[in-house]
Formats: structure tokens, C-alpha cells, sequence
């Protein structure tokens, strides 16, 4: 299956093919173009240039495109969208009725849709009486029962609380598991993203900024954007000072307004992070850290990367402190970490962060690359 | 905190309607007696307005509703031109009856533009009667009860959620099922609610039907007998009974359509959140 579109104002140069049974994610903050990206998938919005294909079907060659309603696709929707004035069971069948199926055929799959979502029994009921994510799985099972060659979901655990939202993202990948149908997931959620995913595409103003599994996504991010939107909460701007090679990798050293920061940057030779990182250090222009708040070690001291903090705001969270902080020699740049030694607000400590743990930037990288 | 409202209801409603209803069932003098409407119903120039006027009503209210389901249908979501349809589709709400009529009688009349027009075109061999007769009732009638029904059908299909048409899109249906199955089913309360209001607004026609149909024969209105039972023959409670005979008529009609709504919409009228 191959799905190629682009240049769109709202979406950019999107390009992305992926195979059968697999469960693809964009994610991205709202306005970044998830939402306009699934629907030209759908066809509810017409593509200004580019092409589509499913099955090698060209399904839109932004002039001739098959309508919505041809195209064999399922889609669920962040509100639901169930239609009020039917029961479950005919929320389920609308679309078996489209196709003219029989009295009993219909029947059957409309109970096996409904059993297959664990709302069997709730046939008769109407929309209106039930939970947001008994509504959902309606919804779910409304899609499914159509055995759709494609599946979209629109934030579809967004309007859930939290706890059910974890209970249906459980139902939903096992699912998948199931019926493998390759699914496109639109989420503003990372921990969603990563849950669910075969493959996560991660979009900012509708460009997309890397393609990768979810591991990848997670500790190798491609830019500053991915790696703030996957938890790499401390982004210092800084200057170069040192770039060196060691290995296949490099070895850099950071000058940020709270210290000097030394990193070991597993950047391979074909690396765009590496070349950006290069023409930085010989221009000279401004790079930016990524680091996790759960890699700064409170209280820790080592050879390199000693950083001085006074302490802000102390949330206690059990085994750990979330702590955030400012520098000793900056009060104005933040630093945000766990700590798992007792600190209290106003403490002033060091804190160090392993070099390898440490992610660098060209900060002007907003292109992206694909893994 | 609700009494004024009350006070409002029983002064301005309650207070005449119970009053006439008082008339109705007595003489001039006060005596009970059922000889309003005995006389009503056995006087036959009399008797035949309430078929008069229902065969003006029901198709004006027919075509208003019908016409108004479209249009708010192609108007649901914000377009281009969108304030100046409104604005002529609402205008002969604005400028009132009389002014409407003596419009169209001038207009419509023989040798009004319009049938100089469809003279100079060869549609018709002599001028087409538009006025002074059921036809021209009508279309006044029709002019004035279009907007309400437009608007009130416009608050109901722009106010379910898009995500529906987008769904059903997504399920198969096209343009047409969509409209049928998931729209036209959600409108209902609304066709039923225009289409009472606007059933008791053609009802009730009567400075139409004086100005611009023959108001002493086929135009011979309901509204238009107790007008003359109680300011030509100055017998009040003749003329209750007749309107409290209009008003009967009108609580049938309209039992008759929420009974029909309630057959063919049942789910609940609201989403709920989760």
C-alpha cells in the first residue's frame, strides 16, 4: 500500500508509505496538521497537489478523486459522532444497510461487531444513555463491522478521563492484534503514541519532522521539537564550544547561561543532526540541549557536567521528587529533574547529568529526517 | 423570581382566553346555553370557512416547510452571500402584511409588471389572475410565513454536529442517504414545530385574505366570519364561538403533528456527554 500526498498549506510535503496491518501514529500539538492530514486521507478535504494510492489505487491525484463514501475506509471520530436518534444496533448496521446486506446477515455481524467491543447486551440502548467510552466502542465497533481496508481514529480517547482513556488504548491495541487492519492513529498524547504504535510520525506545522518506531522515537529523537514533545524537558540554548569525533560519534561541548555541559552524541557519518551540528560549531551559531529530567541525578557529583541548582517548586511523587529548579549562577534558566534524595525549596545542590544522557541540537533544524 | 412571568401569562392570556371562553357558552346576558355554536355549526355560509380556510392553510403550510427544508439544508453551513440571502429571505417578516399585499396587488395585478412581463414573453395569451382570488391569499401568506420556518429549520440543522454528516460520509452513504438517513431524521422536531407555527399563522389568515382574495366568497376566512359576527352584528358571543371553533382546529392540527413526530423520532433529542 503506498500513500503519497503534498504540498498543502496545512500539511507540507507529506510524504509517507506503509504496509499492510500496520499501526502508523501522527503525533503532534494541536494545529499541526494531524487532524487536516487524516482527513485528506479520507476525503472529506480535497488535496491541493499530490497523489494517493491504496492497493496501488490512486484513490486522489488532487483532480480526480473518489469520494469519501467510496473509498473503503473506517473513521472514528474525538466526540463519537454517533447518530443520536438511533439505537447501538443501528448505529452498527447504518452502514451494513448501505450495502443492502440481509435481514440476518446484518444481524449476525452487528452482534459479532458489538461482542468483539464487549457491549453485547447493550443493542437497544440509545447513545444518550450511555458512558463516553461506551460511546466510543460503539463507534469502534460501527467502523469494524464494515471490515474497512483502512482505519482512522481522530484523538479518539481525547473527550475520556483518564482512567478509561488507559483502559480503551488496552482494548484498542488488542484489537489490532487481532484484526490487523492498518490503522492511522491522530494524537496529541506522546504516551498514547508510544503505546499503541507500529510507527510514530511526528508533525509540527504540518511538516513532518521524523518517522520511527517508537523506540526510536523515544530515545532518538531527530530534532529539539521531537525530543521536547517525548519528554526531554531541559532544552538549554547554548553556543559550541567544542565538537570533536570519537568513534563513530562525536563529542561536544555545550556553553548554556547555567554551566558547561559535555555530550556524547551516538551521530553517525550520515547523520543530518551531525552535518547541522558541524556547519553550527564553524558558524558558531546557537545549538540546544535535550535532556531527560529523569537523567539528572540530584545530589550526585562527577567529573564533568556539575551543575548548581537552587531549588523552586518540590513535587513529592512517591519514590521520587519532581523538582524544578533554576541554576546557581542563572536564576532565569530552569532545569527540571527527579530527585530521589529529600530537597526542600530554596536548597541549593549539585546535580549531574551523564554525558551520554545528553542530546544537542543545531537549533535551527526544523527540517526532519526519516528512520 | 417567576412571577412576573406568571402575572404576564394570566393578564395578557389567560384572563381573555378563559373570558371568551365564558362568552362562548352564554347569551348576550349572561345565560349558559350552547346556541354560539349550535348556530355556528348549522349555518352553512358559516360552517364551509372552516374547510375555506384549511384549504388555504395546509398547502401554504406545506409549501413553507417544504421549501424551507432545502434551503436551510444548502444555507447550513456558512457560505458566501449568506447575510444577503438571509436578508431578502427574512425582509416580508420586517415589512409587514398590508404593506406586502398592497406590493403584490400592485405588482401582481393585471396590468401589474409581472404580467406585462409574462405578456411581453408570450408565457401567458392574457393577463394571469394572481390576485383577488385563493392564489394570491397564498402567496402573501406563504411570503410571510417562509422566514419563520427557514429560520427556525436553519437554528435546527446548523446545530447538529458535523461530525454526523462525516461519519455517514465515512460509512458508505453519499450526499442524499446522508440527508435521509441521519439530517432529515434530526430535523424532525423542528419540521414539526415550524410546521405548527406556521399551520396557525395561515390559520389565522385574515388581513390577506380581505386584501387580496374575494372576502365574500372563496377567500371567506374563518378569522373573517368572527370579524363580522362581532363588529357588523356586533354579537360577541357569536363570534368566540366561532374562535374558539379556529382555536380547536389549530390544537388538532397540531396534536395530530407531534403525534407524528413522536412516531418517527424517538431517541433521545440530546447527546449526552460521557
Amino acid at each position: 500500500m503506498t500513500k503519497k500526498f503534498g504540498d498543502k498549506i496545512a500539511v507540507n510535503d507529506f510524504s509517507l508509505e506503509f504496509g499492510k496491518g500496520e499501526f502508523v501514529t501522527f503525533l503532534g500539538p494541536s494545529g499541526c496538521g494531524k487532524s487536516t492530514a487524516l482527513n485528506c486521507i479520507t476525503g472529506l478535504i480535497p488535496i491541493t497537489s499530490g497523489e494517493i494510492y491504496i492497493d496501488d489505487e490512486c484513490i486522489d491525484d488532487s483532480r480526480n478523486t473518489v469520494a469519501p463514501e467510496k473509498r473503503g475506509f473506517g473513521m472514528v471520530f474525538q466526540n463519537y459522532a454517533l447518530f443520536p436518534h438511533l439505537s447501538v444496533r443501528e448505529n452498527v448496521a447504518f452502514g451494513l444497510k448501505i450495502l443492502k446486506l440481509g435481514k440476518s446477515e446484518i444481524e449476525r455481524k452487528v452482534n459479532d461487531a458489538l461482542k468483539l467491543v464487549h457491549l453485547d447486551g447493550y443493542a437497544s440502548k440509545f447513545p444518550a444513555q450511555m458512558s463516553g467510552g461506551e460511546q466510543q466502542r460503539v463507534a469502534i465497533a460501527r467502523c469494524i463491522v464494515l471490515e474497512p481496508r483502512l482505519l482512522l481514529l481522530d484523538e479518539p480517547l481525547s473527550n475520556l478521563d483518564a482512567k478509561l482513556r488507559i483502559e480503551l488504548r488496552y482494548e484498542l491495541k488488542a484489537l489490532h492484534e487481532r484484526l490487523k487492519v492498518a490503522t492511522i492513529y491522530v494524537t496529541h498524547d506522546q504516551s498514547e503514541a508510544l503505546a499503541l504504535s507500529d510507527r510514530i510520525v511526528v508533525l509540527k506545522f504540518g511538516v513532518i519532522q521524523q518517522i520511527g518506531s517508537p523506540q526510536k522515537i523515544y530515545s532518538d529523537p531527530a530534532n529539539s521539537f521531537v525530543a521536547d514533545f517525548v519528554g526531554y524537558k531541559n532544552a538549554w540554548e547554548g553556543k559550541l564550544e567544542k565538537l570533536v569525533e570519537a568513534g563513530s560519534g562525536l563529542i561536544a561541548r555545550v556553553k548554556t547561561p547555567g554551566g558547561i555541559i559535555d555530550a556524547k552524541l551516538a551521530y553517525g557519518a550520515n547523520d543530518p543532526r551531525r552535518k547541522a551540528l558541524v556547519s553550527a560549531f564553524e558558524t558558531g551559531s546557537p545549538v540546544s540541549t535535550a535532556v531527560r529530567p529523569e537523567d539528572i541525578m540530584a545530589g550526585v557529583k562527577g567529573d564533568v557536567n556539575n551543575l548548581q541548582c537552587v531549588a523552586g517548586l518540590v513535587e513529592y511523587q512517591g519514590k521520587v521528587s519532581q523538582v524544578a529548579a533554576t541554576f546557581a549562577v542563572d536564576e532565569k534558566e530552569r532545569i527540571d529533574m527527579r530527585s530521589s534524595i529529600p530537597v526542600s525549596v530554596g536548597d541549593t545542590f549539585n546535580a549531574w547529568v551523564d554525558p551520554e544522557k545528553v542530546m544537542v541540537f543545531a537549533s535551527a533544524t526544523s527540517g526532519g529526517i526519516k528512520t | 423570581m417567576l412571577s412576573p412571568a406568571i402575572a404576564f401569562i394570566v393578564i395578557l392570556f389567560l384572563y381573555p382566553f378563559l373570558y371568551g371562553l365564558f362568552l362562548s357558552f352564554t347569551t348576550a346576558d349572561g345565560v349558559p346555553t350552547l346556541a354560539n355554536y349550535r348556530r355556528f355549526f348549522m349555518d352553512a355560509r358559516d360552517v364551509r370557512t372552516i374547510w375555506v380556510t384549511m384549504k388555504l392553510a395546509l398547502p401554504i403550510t406545506l409549501i413553507c416547510v417544504c421549501l424551507a427544508v432545502p434551503f436551510s439544508y444548502f444555507m447550513r453551513r456558512s457560505m458566501k452571500g449568506e447575510r444577503i440571502i438571509t436578508f431578502f429571505l427574512i425582509l416580508p417578516i420586517t415589512l409587514g402584511t398590508v404593506l406586502v399585499s398592497q406590493g403584490m396587488l400592485s405588482f401582481m395585478g393585471p396590468n401589474g409588471w409581472l404580467n406585462q412581463f409574462l405578456l411581453a414573453l408570450h408565457i401567458v395569451k392574457e393577463p394571469f389572475r394572481f390576485t383577488h382570488n385563493e392564489l394570491g391569499v397564498m402567496i402573501s401568506v406563504a411570503l410571510q410565513g417562509f422566514p419563520y420556518a427557514f429560520l427556525m429549520l436553519l437554528g435546527y440543522i446548523s446545530g447538529i454536529n458535523p461530525d454526523l454528516e462525516k461519519a455517514s460520509q465515512m460509512l458508505g452513504a453519499n450526499k442524499w442517504q446522508t440527508f435521509w438517513k441521519v439530517l432529515f431524521p434530526l430535523m424532525v422536531p423542528g419540521i414539526a414545530i415550524a410546521f405548527c407555527l406556521n399551520f396557525v399563522m395561515a390559520y389565522s389568515v385574515y388581513p390577506s385574505a380581505v386584501l387580496l382574495g374575494q372576502p365574500s366568497g372563496p377567500t371567506r376566512v374563518i378569522a373573517l366570519a368572527a370579524y363580522q359576527w362581532a363588529f357588523e352584528k356586533f354579537n360577541f358571543n357569536a363570534a368566540t364561538a366561532i374562535s374558539m371553533t379556529m382555536a380547536a382546529i389549530e390544537l388538532i392540527v397540531i396534536a395530530i403533528v407531534l403525534a407524528w413526530r413522536s412516531k418517527l423520532y424517538k431517541g433521545a433529542t440530546m447527546v449526552g456527554k460521557g
